[in-house]
């Protein structure tokens, strides 16, 4: 019981501290994560993925809430999701310290220009993954496409999307 | 004293606010933040604000997280950063349980897994066009290119670790610095964000 809080901490540490860019851009991080521990099957963090989609809040804390709960109960949710808000606790607060002299600094505006092509791959990165987990049928591509179609077309907000989706799925496998 | 619990109970009701309006995450409340502490509270002035926003993208975690700590410092220390945080995450931390014991007692029933089957898919969508528009952000180049494309293939094809990729741009960060020095290639995303103000320092 210890040893499993221990490695949720760990594991949800390292998603905080590695987790540039938030959101899309976590995911790889969070599934190489469960991966390792087999604490999820994939189906299952789509599935959450989805739910964080619909739910405010961001997905490292949704994810660190749910694989927490999954693997230790209450206290496995609340120390998974402490362990991915200390390691952005401790930077804000330097950071904070550091503002006037960090705001202007070259080394954090180059570091922002290294880090998006590498975020953006990352983001793709998810879409492959979630795309393996996902993409079963021709239903599915269909999906995706109608998606891809939506949002570039119009103004739809992704908790619509999903509700969509949702029914569409209802429809199509029931 | 007195005047600091009012101030504490004020930030904990706004960023609670914060957390449980806020869907899709991240840069999706920095509207609701601005609304907040700029133009309500008055707490917070425009400059500083976009600075604010600039800044924590350069720390890693979640974006919603990173601002929520970040404020909460500038407004009240210490203990403002501690109860904007627990504030803003706490909604997001209810929900999930709720749907944890929900999802429970309903996987394997076959209309919750037809809906879930449906929004898998979506949730590919989502995240292409999320990339496409984070993309745009970017004055693409070949060698650009090529890096996305190589850390693409090492995350999901090698599956290398995120974490290791990252702490390679870290280092390649460093050294281009101290060999480089002051150079900065001039880079449209942050001039957007800066709003100009700085363009001139950038360039």
């Amino acid at each position: 019981m210890l040893k499993t809080l221990l490695d949720l901490f760990v594991s949800f540490f390292k998603i905080g501290l590695f987790g540039f860019g938030g959101g899309y851009a976590m995911i790889s991080l969070i599934q190489n994560e469960l991966n390792n521990h087999g604490w999820l099957s994939m189906e299952e963090f789509v599935n959450i993925i989805a739910v964080a989609e619909m739910t405010p809040g961001p997905i490292a804390i949704n994810s660190g809430t749910y694989v927490g709960y999954k693997v230790s109960g209450l206290a496995g949710s609340v120390v998974a999701t402490l362990a991915v808000v200390v390691p952005s606790f401790i930077l804000v607060l330097l950071l904070s310290l550091f503002y006037d002299k960090v705001r202007r600094s070259d080394y954090i505006i180059k570091l922002l220009q290294y880090l998006r092509p590498i975020l953006i791959a990352l983001v793709l990165a998810a879409a492959v993954f979630v795309a393996r987990t996902s993409i079963i049928d021709f239903n599915s591509v269909l999906i995706v496409l109608v998606v891809l179609f939506l949002l570039h077309k119009t103004k739809i907000h992704p908790v619509m999307v999903i509700i969509l989706a949702g029914v569409s799925g209802a429809l199509l496998y029931g | 004293m007195r005047d600091k619990v009012v101030k504490l109970a004020k930030i904990f009701s706004i960023f609670f606010r914060i957390g449980l309006f806020t869907f899709g995450g991240g840069f999706a409340m920095i509207p609701l933040i601005r609304r907040e502490l700029v133009d309500k509270q008055g707490w917070i002035d425009e400059e500083r604000f976009i600075d604010a926003i600039l800044v924590t993208q350069t720390v890693p975690g979640a974006v919603a997280i990173n601002l929520s700590i970040f404020f909460g410092y500038r407004l009240l220390g210490l203990a403002g950063a501690v109860v904007a945080a627990f504030a803003v995450a706490l909604p997001s931390f209810l929900i999930i349980l709720g749907f944890a014991s929900f999802f429970n007692n309903f996987a394997g029933h076959s209309l919750v897994d037809n809906i879930f089957k449906g929004i898998r898919p979506a949730i590919v969508g989502l995240i292409l066009y999320g990339g496409f528009q984070l993309s745009k952000s970017i004055k693409w180049t070949g060698s650009l290119v090529l890096i996305t494309v190589l850390a693409l293939l090492a995350t999901s094809v090698l599956n290398i670790s995120p974490v290791i990729i990252i702490l390679l741009v870290l280092l390649i960060t460093l050294i281009d610095h101290l060999l480089r020095g002051r150079r900065i290639i001039p880079d449209k995303g942050i001039q957007v964000v800066k709003e100009g103000q700085d363009a001139e320092n950038i360039a």
